[in-house]
């Protein structure tokens, strides 16, 4: 037991209960469907946009981009085009990789002991961590776009499009979706990282097991009211529409499992600004990434540079010219 | 010149994130009412109450067709104690002989929310063969 992942699964099954015990108990539906949903709107893009202003005013005097390959020498030389750019073109590249790729991810590597007398220090290449946030965030990427067929009337047909190859493996009724098995498998093999490597488990804190539990709890929810225990939803839609177009219903017959659902995806959306989840907007606005290698090429003065009095040679011959002059020293104007 | 990137960029953040309610200006929240045919506001009694059927339906439709094909039971009896054919489309008390209008039943809500039951690549609607 460890109380840095005790905690947070603590607080999950709390605001699940929260949710759960407020509807079918005491009727709070407007609470945990109206007014928490709101207000994480507005706590989400409110901080995120304020945490990429405060980051945005940090001042990055250097260039200070990783290089991970041959940079721009002689024509002679190969350059690296991608991975150490000294254009926009490449760095725009680069970033394309890496937000859609996770490039950097990719190269992961594990240190470990040899196993046998030498007991030799070994670096291997590690792609599991690599495939398990690929798999995690294109599974939440697709499982949030099919859920704008809630928010959206018309739904447009790529939406529809999306759900037929989301549901292609037509299994079962209402027809599996992979994505959302595909995003708890991945979330949960994320946190089966964290508690049994112990290299991992060692520094993972409550802040990185927290966000897991919660999506780990979303997926659930959700999973549970499409395939097991079913809600009505044409009322879950009522529900959505009204949220967006500001006319709030309450649609009857829809249970307390729904507002669980609702009230952990308002939870993560106001949670979201404050914590490592701003990786998604941080990607954008890290330097070691985003900025062309062409301190050879191009001169970067620091932008908090004063002016400073400098004493020129001219200026020290001025000075002492006579002293020189008296000493036998070489002087550069005579008079 | 970075600073203005990252303006634009947040720009584009919020307009996206705002989708939804900027698609659904001028909107209502009304969700399409599933119209009852004459005979089945007569007949009162579904196979299960409202709100299951509603949520259930599908999985009830899955089961008549395993119970139908695999056992040749083709009769179901109901909580509420009426009896159903287990069928779709075939006889007057199957689903479709109650409610007649695809169009106007089964359609309404499964386009408001974007399902495409795979139900009519096999049966037909009756009244569209007819047409």
């Amino acid at each position: 037991m460890n109380q840095k992942y005790m905690l947070p699964l603590a607080g999950v099954f709390l605001l699940f209960l929260l949710a759960y015990a407020g509807v079918e108990g005491v009727g709070l539906q407007w609470l945990f469907g109206i007014v928490i949903p709101y207000l994480a709107v507005i706590a989400f893009i409110y901080g995120f946009v304020n945490r990429v202003m405060c980051w945005a005013g940090s001042a990055v005097p250097f260039r200070i981009p990783t290089t991970c390959g041959q940079q721009k020498s002689f024509p002679w030389i190969k350059q690296n085009r991608i991975d150490n750019p000294d254009t926009a073109i490449g760095v725009f590249i680069r970033m394309l990789f890496e937000i859609f790729l996770f490039r950097s991810l990719f190269r992961n590597t594990k240190a470990a002991f040899n196993r046998d007398e030498n007991n030799k220090l070994t670096y291997s290449w590690e792609i599991f961590l690599w495939l398990g946030a690929l798999a995690f965030h294109y599974g939440f990427l697709v499982v949030t776009l099919r859920h704008l067929r809630f928010f959206l009337e018309p739904v447009p047909a790529s939406l529809a499009f999306l759900e037929y190859l989301d549901g292609i493996v037509q299994i079962g009724l209402p027809g599996v979706f992979v994505s959302g098995i595909v995003l708890l498998a991945a979330a949960l093999f994320l946190l089966a990282r964290r508690i049994f490597d112990a290299k991992v488990s060692y520094i993972s804190l409550a802040a990185d097991y927290f966000p897991l539990f919660l999506i780990i709890g979303i997926a659930a929810t959700g999973i549970a009211m499409r395939y097991f225990t079913k809600v009505d939803i044409t009322g879950v839609k009522e529900f959505t529409m009204g949220l967006v177009t500001f006319h709030p219903v309450i649609p009857p017959g829809v249970g307390g499992l729904f507002y669980a659902h609702v009230l952990m995806v308002s939870v993560l959306f106001a949670y979201f600004p404050m914590s490592k989840l701003m990786h998604a907007g941080g990607i954008f606005l890290s330097p070691t990434r985003n900025m062309a290698n062409n301190t050879r090429a191009k001169r970067h003065i620091n932008p908090w540079n004063y002016a400073v009095d400098v004493h020129t040679y001219e200026q020290y011959e001025d000075h002492f010219r006579e002293k020189m002059i008296e000493a036998g020293l070489p002087v550069d104007k005579e008079e | 010149m970075s600073k203005n990137v990252i303006v634009a960029g947040l720009t584009v953040f919020v307009i996206v994130a705002l989708f939804p309610f900027w698609f659904n200006i001028g909107n209502t929240n009304a969700a399409p009412e599933a119209e009852l045919s004459a005979k089945a506001k007569a007949a009162k009694k579904c196979v299960l109450d409202k709100y299951d059927m509603r949520a259930n339906h599908m999985s009830l439709l899955d089961d008549w067709r395993d119970t139908v094909v695999r056992d040749s039971k083709r009769v179901y009896k109901a909580a509420n104690g009426k009896t159903f054919g287990m069928s779709l489309s075939t006889g007057e008390d199957s689903c479709m002989g109650c409610h007649v209008d695809k169009e106007k039943f089964c359609d309404k809500c499964h386009n408001y929310v974007s399902v495409a039951p795979s139900c009519w690549e096999c049966h037909t609607d009756p009244k569209e063969v007819t047409q």
